[in-house]
Parts: structure tokens; C-alpha cells; sequence
């Protein structure tokens, strides 16, 4: 799905990533200009979702059916603190990551036990089972919600009660969580967890110990997952149990494939297209689980490598012939 | 009493628990056979079990079909309804990493639902139990509905006949031949593409089977497939994929555990399966009847 940077036409490669980097941070900085700021930093949480999903689909090659849990239960932790305890904005995302950072953890020790699908089948058993728990917790009031969450002020300094401000709070945040991947997958981590992906066989007769490295991602996945969860609560207020349901689950993942697995920016690209077709069905009869259905049969039948995938695919020959003529020239 | 219960409510949801536990011995027992020999783990299952429901209720109000003509035909229209999407969309998958008709079959399952809801809605259609079958036998320490004794009969004579086709016939000999190399048996001349293809509309037919059963005690809803599918995964990694015995056993064993749980204390009940799932993966990975990958 994705393979190692090639070495040739390395600066080249370079320099477009950091103008395409250039360009989105600035189109993200005037974006609240053109566009709804709720709808945007909608955009943002989901697109964090979707791509610390991907660290674990992509990168790790393993396919996680539960990450609602992480992203809906911090919301629930996080909109418990800060309403009912009165905490401020950073420790009530702090206590949600580090709920989902635990939970993370319970789920992934369990659940790297089995590979392939039956890893998909035992994460998707646990968050059902993490979902009944949320129900009938007292503190989620079940199918209501906890509702008017309060947006406190991020350390006492900054004030997140207008939509502005908070678009350009959850956009900082959103970039260090980005960043925070982008450093996992470019690290000598983040090659051994390629190699276990490739041939998990091989890995493990070489010395590496394969399940703490996917335990190591699972949980880290798990901790951007419950920050994207409690970004959410400060942003719309709510936490409900859509957001710990397995079809969250599924939706998540349908961002990820449709913007390309195993792609930096494909996750992104992917939650942007969800959320829009979303907000459009949202105003006809039709049920959003046949767009969504349909999507899925679509990416896997048509486009399996995603939008960004394809993209790559096309751009890497392009390169590899303009070097290739380069070479004959010389 | 037994443990501060009254003997008349526990045996009564025991029979409760024996009757949800005949319809997770029924699917997962297809989703086995599917998986065994198509190494596709069927997300569609539940789709399928909805639309075996719907189909009854289609046929019956509309059509005026009798529910003993509905446990014939609904089933079939399911095992159709499976084999144009095996040749359709599945069979296209079958080269590739096993993960995408995971995700196919999820789609589907999606989509299948969502069409339903379209049409129906989420709220439930009713669905009348059968003439023959109204009433209650006094057993003396219980009472015992006819309906869903006959539920529980069936579906078990059902297992019982699949188990014997599988073990017991050339067809079975064929298929157990093709779960361990497929390859091979296409050079001895057996048409293996075709054995696929009936294999996942079979599996299929047993969901739709479940879901006329279901019907008439749970609402025709779009989504009654849907919770139950994640049950059955639970009971399939239980009993560990592939294997009859482990299906119909752990199927059966959940259904009475979480009927237990909900006498003992009721909000537990939705987490047993789960639970015993996650120490069942602790103590023995491969399930209890699994044989090891």
C-alpha cells in the first residue's frame, strides 16, 4: 500500500511536500473566511480520526473495527470533566486521551492476541461490548447524552467560547496530533512496524518482538483517536452514544480507504468527502447507510489503494520516467 | 427457588435463552461454512437474517403465503439473492488480501440495511405467530409457549442436517475436500467456482431460515441483523472458525448464559457474550473447539 520514499528523485519529492505542506497550513489559516467554522473544525476532528485509524490500518496493517470506543469515550470522559468536575479545557483533553490511552491498551492486549480478521472480529466484539457499558453507565445518560457541555477557557488564557477562537485552537491541536504521526511514521519505529506489516514472519524470526510493536501503535492510535474524541465535545458540546457505536467504526474506516491506506493526507482528504456527502443526504429522505454502503462497495471493487493512493500511483510514474530520461540524457 | 430465583423464571428464560442461542447456533454455523471454505468472514450475515425476516413479511402480507411456505421460500430468495452476489462482487475479491471481502461484505450489509430503512423505516412491522402454534403447555414448573419450543426444534434439526450433509455426503466429502486445497480438487474435476458459489448462497439460506423464525417474536426491523452479527462473531470466536461442533455448542451455551445473566442481574446480560469472549482469546486463542491456524 505504501512503500519507502524512493531515493532518486528525493529533492524534487521534497520540495512538493513542503509546498503542498505550505499550502494547506495556509488555506487552513484562511479557511473560517469562506466556510461554516463548526463544519470546519468538524472536518478537522474527523480527519484526526481517520487518520490515527490509519496508523493502525495502514501502517500496522491491522484492521481495527473499535476505534468508536476510544474516539466516543473520551467525549464522554472528557465532556464529564469538563461539566460536572469544572475542569479547563487542557486537563479535560488530557483526562479523555489518557482514558482512551487505557482503554487502548485493555483493548489491544486482548485483541493482538489473533491476527488478520479475527483481529477486526475482537475489536469489534470489545467496542460493542464497551458500547452496552457506556449505556447503562449513569453517568452518559444513555440515549440522551450529556448535553451543554461547557467550553471553558485553555488555560485560563485563552477563551474558546467563540466559534473563531476554538477553529484556531482545535487547528493548533490538530496539527500537533498530525505532526505526532507524521514523527511515528518517519521514525525507526515506523519502519519496523512496515516490516511486520510486510511479512510478520520474517520480523519476529529476526528478533523483533511483533506484538509489542502492534500493541505500541494500537495504544498510540488509541490516544489520537480520544483526542480527536475530545476536541469533538469542546466543539459541539455533546457527547453521545453515536459516537461509541460500532457503525462509527465503520465510517471511520470507509474515510481511511477512500482517501488511501497507508497515505499521510488520504485519511483527510477521505473524512472531507464523508462529511460533505453527509451534510448533503442530511437534508434529503435518503438514509446516509446507503451512501456509505455504497462508497464502501465502490472503494474496494474500483479503487482499493483510495483518492491519495491513486494520485500517488499516477505522480510516482511520472517521476520515475522524468528520471529515467534524465539518466538517458546524461 | 434456586439462588433466591423462582424456579417458574428461570426456566422461562432459560427456554428464552435456548431459543436466541438456536438462532446464533444458525448463523454462525453458515458463517463458518462460508469462511471455511471462502475465507471470507460474511459481514452480510446479519443483512441476510433481516432480509430472510423481511421476505416473510413481504410474502405473507402481500402475497399471502403461509409461514410454512415462508420458512421454504424466503430462505431461497436469500440463497439467490447470495449467489448473484457471490458471482457478482465477492468472487472478484478472492486473489486478494482476505480483509477486502471483509469490507465488501460490511458494505453490503450497509447498503442492504439502508434500503430497508428507506422503504420501512427503523420501527418494527409485526409479524404473527402461525395459527398451529399459538399457546401454551403447563410442564408443571413452567410454561412452556408452543411457538417458541417449535423455534428452538427446528433450528437445531436444521444444525443437526447440515453437521450430516457436511460429515456424511459426497457433497460434504467435497466441501471439507475444498476447505483444505481447493487447487487440487479443481484437477480432480469437481467444479470448485460453482461449490463456492453454493456454498455462500447455502450459508445465506440458513441466515434467511433464522430470520422467518425470528420474525414472529421479534420485530421485522432493518436493523435486527444488524446488532445480532456482532453476537455471532463473539460466538464464532468462541467456538473457533470452522468448526461445526464449536459453532452449534457455543451458540447454544451463550444463548442460556446470557438468559442466566439477565435473571441474576439483568444489566450484565448484554455484556456476557463479550466478556466470555475476551477470556476464552486469553486462555486459548484459536476458540475451544478451534483447531489451530
Amino acid at each position: 500500500m505504501m512503500s519507502a520514499p524512493q531515493p532518486s528523485p528525493l529533492s524534487q519529492k521534497k520540495s512538493f511536500q513542503l509546498a503542498l505542506l505550505a499550502g494547506c497550513l495556509a488555506l487552513l489559516a484562511v479557511a473560517p473566511l469562506f466556510l461554516y467554522p463548526v463544519f470546519l473544525m468538524k472536518l478537522l476532528c474527523f480527519g484526526l480520526f481517520a487518520s490515527a485509524v490509519n496508523l493502525v490500518l495502514g501502517y500496522g496493517g491491522m484492521v481495527a473495527f473499535g476505534h468508536a470506543t476510544f474516539f466516543g469515550g473520551a467525549a464522554y470522559v472528557t465532556a464529564h470533566a469538563l461539566k460536572v468536575w469544572n475542569f479547563d479545557a487542557a486537563s479535560g483533553l488530557l483526562i479523555g486521551v489518557a482514558f482512551a490511552t487505557v482503554t487502548g491498551f485493555l483493548m489491544g492486549i486482548i485483541a493482538i492476541r489473533r491476527q488478520g480478521f479475527y483481529f477486526a472480529m475482537t475489536t469489534l466484539a470489545l467496542s460493542q461490548m464497551a458500547y452496552f457499558a457506556f449505556f447503562q453507565a449513569p453517568f452518559t445518560y444513555a440515549e440522551d447524552g450529556i448535553q451543554r457541555v461547557p467550553r471553558p477557557d485553555f488555560l485560563g488564557i485563552v477563551p474558546l467560547s467563540d466559534n473563531l477562537s476554538l477553529y484556531y485552537f482545535v487547528l493548533v491541536v490538530f496539527l500537533l496530533g498530525m505532526g505526532a504521526i507524521w514523527r511515528v511514521i518517519h521514525s525507526p519505529f515506523g519502519a519496523s512496524l512496515t516490516a511486520i506489516r510486510e511479512n510478520e514472519a520474517r520480523a519476529l524470526s529476526l528478533g523483533y518482538r511483533t506484538n509489542r510493536y502492534k500493541l505500541t501503535v494500537f495504544v498510540i492510535s488509541a490516544a489520537l483517536t480520544g483526542l480527536a474524541g475530545s476536541l469533538k465535545v469542546l466543539v459541539f458540546q455533546i457527547a453521545t452514544l453515536t459516537d461509541v457505536a460500532w457503525q462509527m467504526s465503520g465510517e471511520v474506516i470507509l474515510m481511511t480507504l477512500l482517501g488511501g491506506v497507508g497515505t499521510f493526507l488520504g485519511p483527510m482528504i477521505g473524512a472531507a468527502l464523508v462529511l460533505t456527502i453527509q451534510n448533503y443526504l442530511a437534508s434529503t429522505a435518503i438514509p446516509v447507510t446507503i451512501f456509505i454502503g455504497v462508497a464502501f462497495i465502490l472503494c474496494v471493487m474500483v479503487f482499493r489503494r483510495g483518492i491519495v493512493g491513486e494520485i500517488d500511483g499516477l505522480m510516482r510514474r511520472e517521476w520515475s520516467i522524468g528520471s529515467s530520461r534524465k539518466k538517458v540524457e546524461a | 427457588m434456586i439462588f433466591g430465583v423462582p424456579l417458574i423464571a428461570l426456566a422461562s428464560q432459560l427456554v428464552l435463552g435456548l431459543f436466541n442461542g438456536a438462532f446464533y447456533a444458525l448463523l454462525s454455523l453458515g458463517l463458518g461454512v462460508i469462511f471455511g471454505l471462502l475465507r471470507v468472514v460474511n459481514f452480510t450475515h446479519g443483512a441476510f437474517y433481516t432480509l430472510g425476516a423481511f421476505a416473510a413479511f413481504l410474502l405473507t402480507s402481500r402475497a399471502g403465503l403461509s409461514f410454512w411456505a415462508c420458512l421454504i421460500v424466503a430462505p431461497l430468495i436469500v440463497a439467490v439473492l447470495a449467489a448473484i452476489l457471490e458471482r457478482g462482487l465477492l468472487r472478484k475479491l478472492y486473489g486478494l488480501d482476505a480483509l477486502y471481502g471483509l469490507l465488501l461484505t460490511f458494505g453490503i450489509a450497509l447498503l442492504i440495511e439502508g434500503v430497508l430503512q428507506y422503504f420501512y423505516g427503523t420501527a418494527g412491522q409485526p409479524f404473527a405467530v402461525p395459527e398451529a402454534l399459538r399457546g401454551t403447555s403447563n410442564l408443571g414448573f413452567m410454561f412452556l409457549p408452543h411457538y417458541r419450543a417449535f423455534a428452538i426444534g427446528i433450528s437445531l434439526l436444521l444444525c443437526l442436517l447440515t453437521w450430516l450433509i457436511i460429515e456424511y455426503t459426497s457433497l460434504g466429502a467435497k466441501l471439507r475436500a475444498a476447505t483444505e486445497n481447493s487447487r487440487l480438487l479443481e484437477v480432480f474435476g469437481v467444479n470448485v467456482p460453482v461449490l463456492l458459489t453454493g456454498t455462500y448462497a447455502f450459508g445465506g439460506a440458513l441466515a434467511g431460515f433464522a430470520g422467518v423464525v425470528a420474525a414472529p417474536v421479534f420485530q421485522v426491523s432493518p436493523l435486527m441483523g444488524a446488532n445480532l452479527i456482532i453476537v455471532v462473531f463473539a460466538v464464532v470466536i468462541i467456538g473457533g472458525l470452522g468448526s461445526i461442533t464449536g459453532a452449534i455448542v457455543s451458540g447454544l451455551m451463550l444463548g442460556v448464559l446470557e438468559a442466566v445473566a439477565k435473571v441474576y442481574w439483568p444489566p450484565s446480560a448484554n455484556l456476557v457474550p463479550f466478556v466470555i469472549m475476551a477470556v476464552v482469546l486469553f486462555l486459548r486463542p484459536r476458540g475451544l473447539f478451534g483447531k489451530g491456524e
